[in-house]
């Protein structure tokens, strides 16, 4: 991915300074962030770290929290939760097109659909969905929508070890194609090395770690690069691994 | 495709550990049923038991003339009756007479709470004015605003239909405005990303989210209005279920009472019946794989 993106385009995401706080705590203190066109960006953080409030702030979703700071984001972006947060009332396709108004809507919705493998499924009610294949629902609302910028707050976070794996590859092809700067919050450092092109690590309150992965794809622990990486990171993180 | 592949290699291994065990006796499941924490086998016919027992009791006290006619008349008496009334049409042009009513009161009292519920439930001056008087109303039986009604409205049918109205706008106010309140924050914020307007957000979240406990308002409101309804006629009627047994009362026709009683049981049985089939429709997305 790296070639085409690095430093020649305007960054989609700036944010300078950006200080969040609730009931007088500080929880973002001073963050300085910017993001490329295109570029996949992980945030890695321990729980509590602040990584939803600074995710909450680039989807707009902070209005009663107390703050200062510079922050831009683009118009066209979209947010997929940790839960799929479909509307149970709603078919599948339904959900996808929610909100949208052209013409054109439940053609897009369709192809959407069967780009994350639910061809055919349009017509389901959301609770007759498995977790994996809610999020791909989730998955294919956000990016009808052609985001310049996917937020994404550790979409995987509740899904099982297998069906992880495959969001993983799916979401991969996906923003290959799609190509929206992403940023990916998770705690879990595999899926942040395998899927970045920058991890970054978020401790009180401030990024205290930005690091370029230049693996090349397939990245897998048979490298010996991620390995590295991995053990770098989690010990950022406060981790103490023994061999 | 892999994890499916994993499962059946399971199955088929587990298969034949199984019939290594039985073998020689053939592949006949030996194991012991196991016995289960639930209440054990289910009973035949177990929501009639209970219903035919008394049937059978209260038979058998007539025939022996155990049960004194007057105070309760044979099972076939009341079938009898059941029938003379029929043949002689008062009995459908009673029951047509109160299913008008509770009908009238139901549709006022539905479009009325509903209306109440969502202008309260969608803006906070909406709440201001209407909450406070609909939770004195509340406090205050309906039934006992009867009197009052009659010297506002007479004895006819525009109280009795009043009545049932009113009785019928609580329950579809309340439970309607509570789910129109009770709605998840998560789809709040998710309309707010999907950048939805505010008529969306209420067409496609807020209505549909709140149906619910509107159903659920409908039940009671059902219940409620049967219940004025047998109130309203017997208090002032010429007409009606209710004035047919009060009627029967005063000549001491024990077995024409016990005829308006079964047809009261039939309105609320099926009209519960029928509430339960919009519920099911209209809440279809509910259906889990399970059913
Ligand atoms: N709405 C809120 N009100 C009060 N405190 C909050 C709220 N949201 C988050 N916090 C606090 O801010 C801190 C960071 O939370 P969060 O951003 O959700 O962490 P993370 O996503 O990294 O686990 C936590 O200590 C949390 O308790
Ligand atoms: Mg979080």
């Amino acid at each position: 991915m790296a070639p085409y993106a690095r430093g020649l385009t305007e960054p989609t995401v700036a944010v300078e300074n950006l200080v969040r706080g609730f009931n007088g705590r500080t929880v973002l203190d001073g963050i300085n962030l910017t993001i490329r066109e295109g570029e996949f960006v992980a945030l890695l953080g321990r729980s509590g770290s602040g990584k939803s409030t600074l995710l909450r702030a680039l989807a707009d979703l902070d209005h009663d929290v107390a703050g200062t700071g510079l922050l831009q984001a683009p118009e066209k972006k979209s947010v997929v939760f940790q839960d799929a947060r479909l509307l149970p009332w709603k078919r599948v396709l339904e959900n996808v097109v929610l909100g949208l108004a052209d013409s054109q809507a439940d053609e897009r919705g369709r192809a959407a659909l069967a780009e994350v493998g639910l061809a055919g499924r349009e017509q389901a009610w959301p609770v007759e969905l498995s977790g994996g294949e809610q999020q791909r629902v989730a998955l294919a609302r956000s990016l009808v929508r052609d985001p310049a910028l996917l937020l994404a707050d550790e979409p995987f976070g509740a899904l099982d070890a297998l069906t992880r794996l495959r969001m993983h590859d799916l979401l991969r092809q996906l923003c290959q194609r799609h190509r929206p700067a992403v940023m990916l919050v998770t705690h879990d450092v595999d899926e942040a090395i395998s899927l970045a092109d920058r991890v970054l690590v978020l401790e009180d309150g401030r990024i205290t770690a930005d690091i370029a992965i230049d693996l090349p794809e397939p990245r897998g622990h048979g490298d010996p690069r991620f390995a590295s990486i991995r053990a770098d990171l989690l010990q950022k993180l406060g981790v103490t691994i023994n061999h | 495709m892999s994890a499916y592949y994993v499962d059946t290699k399971h199955a088929v291994g587990g298969s034949r550990r199984q019939s290594r065990a039985t073998a020689g006796s053939r592949a006949i499941d030996q194991r012991p049923r196991a016995r289960r924490l639930g209440l054990g086998r289910e009973i035949p016919y177990a929501a009639h038991l209970g219903t035919i027992l008394v049937l059978a009791i209260w038979s058998l006290g007539s025939l022996t003339g155990f049960i004194d006619q007057r105070t309760l008349s044979a099972p076939w008496t009341v079938a009898t009756t059941a029938v003379d009334l029929i043949i002689d049409g008062r009995l459908q042009s009673n029951l047509t007479t109160s299913a008008i009513r509770v009908a009238l009161g139901l549709a006022f009292g539905i479009g009325i709470g509903t209306a109440l519920a969502v202008v309260s439930g969608l803006s906070r001056w909406g709440e201001a004015i209407i909450d406070g008087p609909i939770q004195i109303k509340r406090a205050i039986p309906t039934l006992a605003l009867i009197p009052l009604l009659i010297l506002w409205f007479g004895i006819g049918e525009p109280m009795k239909v009043t009545v049932i109205t009113l009785s019928v706008i609580i329950p579809i106010y309340l439970q309607t405005h509570n789910g129109l309140r009770g709605i998840d924050n998560r789809y709040v914020e998710l309309a707010e990303t999907l950048r939805m307007g505010h008529g969306e957000f209420i067409r496609h979240v807020v209505l549909p989210g709140a149906l619910p406990a509107f159903l659920l308002g409908l039940r009671y409101a059902v219940t409620a209005a049967l219940l004025s309804l047998v109130v309203v006629e017997q208090v002032n009627a010429t007409s009606g279920l209710g004035y047919m047994i009060e009627l029967a009362r005063t000549y001491g026709q024990t077995s024409t009472i016990l005829v308006g009683l079964v047809v009261y049981a039939l309105i609320g049985l099926l009209s519960d019946g029928l509430v339960h089939i919009i519920q099911k429709r209209a809440l279809s997305w509910r259906r889990t794989l399970a059913d």
